[in-house]
């Protein structure tokens, strides 16, 4: 079978992508801040210690329940400095349009970015625009990149899960990932639910104000809970155990879920965090974040523990036990 | 659509109590199949396997469509792919089946006009949409999915929409249950049977098969309350020495099923011969669309062939399929053959064996 060609699954945020990265990125850029792999790179300069993180969002379609590409993009990378422990300060913006897109789309997708921007507080201070011939991409492709100062004394990395932390998730999951397919092309199901798309730094910021005991933070977003989990017990060297009663699922996400075959551990959030926290500081963190209006159905789903360690194991709601690995690739809708 | 969730059918309480009756009943050794891929998927999901007795071995059956399909067929898909001015439609988890040389997903890669898409009515609307184009769509699954694919069928026929053909590999379920009991060394001691397929033949359906092999039979649902209740029955069952056809999902199965689609069926299509991966040929198993039909027959009106069965070397698939292996018996099992680098649909398809074991970890 032919093998040597981009396939969609290298950028799946699955095993393969993983393989992509490991095998052909790291060995070229080789250099002992890329090599830990976390959502955004931490390092000193000038005596500050600075998270710095870049995403390229490319979803579609580009406007959708609960949000569209441009807000996504804002709070995805200020997500993503949040979850380093830092406080995200300013952004940059490229974009890449096709040829004879709507000036009117562009602007609201711009507009959307400046809102975004004054929620989470952040300032885009610098760009690029770039217009490509018809089809060579599809409508706007938005890159965004971000640095942000990182608090004395906070120090989370997804190495950093001890025995014994409750793991906390700060609302319900795979509500993005399932709005996204549901608007799809094809898709003629009628679904209210909606992207959970939001900036996460304030909350984050919450967090800290009550513990500096939280070891590891993380935005479940490409692959999903069970994703990030994987990452985590894999990089801290623990294992995690999680109980499926306690997952937050809307019972819309569930259903449509079901009907397509997916595992809603898998799919994509925009707007929910995975917080490892020591247990005695559970409690205040727990209030903290539902004191945010991004964190009401904040909850422990588990615990980490010392079995198994590299393994995600799920407690089922009928009693029994099942390991949550990782995927391989894209979920693909099953034959009914 | 309203979709609901069902979790009384979830409930930890009634779980318990029916693992407590099946610990109870369970006294000797038994080998039960689950037929559908969806049950196997589920049964690994919810963790059953992890509270049932050690005497109960699960098997899993020729149930997961992608899985039973045969090479010769995914060869045929792939060759109508590379055909000037076509557009593949077809159900997601085909894309990645490795064919001899190539799969749908690297002919998309490589250029190929192959479409995803949720029902073949969504497909009819991509033929309406591009008159100027053939679009093909991947006719798999059971009798679960070949009513929808008969209705688009009658739909394109009413419309002329002589741009939409489909190229039938349905595959029927109470033939295959034939065949598995026809095999030599078959050691099955009972069927957790189909859930959606049930909805549409109906409990009866398997009342001849039920007759010739009296065999223990259960029709279950998907929920971890349904498979559990449809394991304890089977338990009973064996354990009493009354065999019986059962049908454990009552709120969605009745004996005669669903009439209205079963005609549909008989309309569009006729009952034919078919090749499923691991079994070879099995008569009358299959369903062919009709001469009547024969401007939407894809096989008719493309030159490709559907050749052989030819099996992919050392891939215990078939064996795995029928019962005989479970998937760390085949040696290329987690070693060359894994979900990111698949040698047979088994790992392929989110429903089949190989690829609920691995990602499990059932060994």
């Amino acid at each position: 079978m032919q093998k040597d060609q981009i396939l969609l699954d290298h950028g799946s945020g699955g095993k393969i992508s993983h393989r992509l990265t490991i095998d052909v990125m790291l060995p070229i850029f080789d250099n002992p801040i890329l090599s830990q792999l976390n959502d955004g790179a931490v390092f000193e300069l000038g005596g500050q210690r600075l998270a710095f993180s870049t995403d390229s969002y490319t979803v579609d379609p580009i406007f959708f329940p609960g949000g569209n590409i441009g807000d996504l993009a804002v709070n995805g990378t200020v997500n993503d400095i949040a979850m380093c422990g830092a406080i995200p300060g300013y952004l940059s913006v490229g974009l890449i349009i096709e040829e004879g897109f709507d000036m009117a789309k562009l602007e609201k997708i711009l507009t959307e970015m400046g809102k975004a921007a004054r929620r989470a507080n952040v300032m885009v201070v610098t760009g690029d625009t770039k217009v490509v011939p018809r089809g060579a991409v599809d409508k706007v492709f938005i890159n965004t990149s971000g640095i942000g100062l990182i608090r004395d004394g906070v120090h989370v990395a997804s190495d950093g899960a001890k025995i014994g932390d409750q793991i906390i998730v700060s609302g319900t999951i795979a509500d993005h990932g399932v709005t996204v397919i549901t608007q799809r092309e094809g898709f003629n199901f009628k679904a209210s639910v909606k992207s959970d798309t939001a900036p996460l730094n304030h909350m984050v910021a919450k967090m800290f104000d009550a513990s500096h005991e939280i070891h590891v933070l993380r935005d479940p977003t490409r692959g999903g809970v069970g994703t990030a989990l994987n990452e985590i017990a894999e990089k801290s060297n623990v294992g995690i155990k999680i109980l499926e009663d306690k997952l937050p699922i809307k019972k819309e996400v569930a259903g449509i879920c079901e009907l397509l075959g997916f595992d809603p551990l898998y799919l994509a959030n925009e707007g929910k965090l995975l917080a490892f926290v020591d247990a005695r500081n559970c409690d205040v963190v727990l209030k903290a974040m539902r004191s945010d209006g991004y964190g009401r159905e904040s909850t422990v789903i588990g615990e980490v523990v010392g079995d198994h360690p590299g393994r995600v194991i799920m407690e089922t709601r009928i009693g029994g036990q099942r390991i949550v690995d990782m995927l391989a690739g894209e979920q693909l809708p099953r034959i009914c | 659509m309203p979709i609901k969730h069902s979790d009384e059918y979830r409930d930890a309480e009634i779980s318990k109590h029916l693992a407590n009756r099946i610990h109870a009943t369970s006294t000797q050794n038994i080998r039960l199949m689950e037929v559908c891929g969806t049950h196997t998927v589920s049964i690994f999901r919810s963790g059953i396997r992890s509270i049932l007795p050690d005497t109960i071995a699960l098997l899993s059956g020729p149930g997961c469509p992608v899985c039973v399909t045969d090479q010769g067929e995914i060869d045929a898909f792939i060759e109508l792919a590379r055909q000037d001015d076509v557009i593949i439609t077809t159900f997601g988890d085909l894309m990645r089946v490795p064919g001899s040389n190539s799969s749908l997903q690297n002919e998309r890669a490589a250029g190929q006009d192959i479409r995803m898409v949720y029902s073949t009515f969504d497909a009819l609307q991509v033929a309406k949409d591009h008159p100027d184009k053939q679009i093909i769509f991947l006719g798999v699954g059971f009798e679960t999915t070949a009513p929808t694919i008969a209705a688009a069928i009658k739909s394109a026929a009413q419309d002329n929409v002589d741009n939409f053909s489909v190229i039938s590999a349905h595959k029927l379920v109470p033939p295959a249950l034939e065949a598995l009991m026809g095999l030599e060394n078959v050691e099955i001691d009972g069927f957790i049977l189909p859930g959606h397929v049930s909805v549409i033949i109906g409990l009866e359906a398997y009342r001849p098969f039920f007759d010739r092999y009296n065999i223990p039979c259960v029709v279950a649902g998907f929920e971890p309350t349904d498979i559990l209740s449809a394991i304890q029955m089977l338990v009973t069952q064996i354990k009493d020495k009354t065999p019986r056809l059962d049908n454990a999902y009552p709120r969605a199965v009745t004996n005669k099923g669903n009439t209205k689609a079963q005609d549909l069926l008989k309309e569009i299509f006729e009952i034919a011969d078919a090749c499923w991966r691991g079994i070879g040929i099995i008569p009358a198993s299959g369903l062919q669309i009709r001469d009547a039909f024969a401007v939407h027959d894809a096989a008719k009106r493309f030159d490709v062939s559907v050749g052989s069965s030819k099996s992919l070397k050392g891939c215990a698939c078939g064996e795995i399929l029928t019962g005989h292996k479970t998937p760390p018996e085949c040696a290329l099992y987690k070693k060359a053959c894994t979900p990111t680098d698949p040698v047979g649909p088994c790992m392929v398809s989110t429903e089949g064996t190989c690829a609920a074991y691995f990602r499990y970890h059932a060994d």
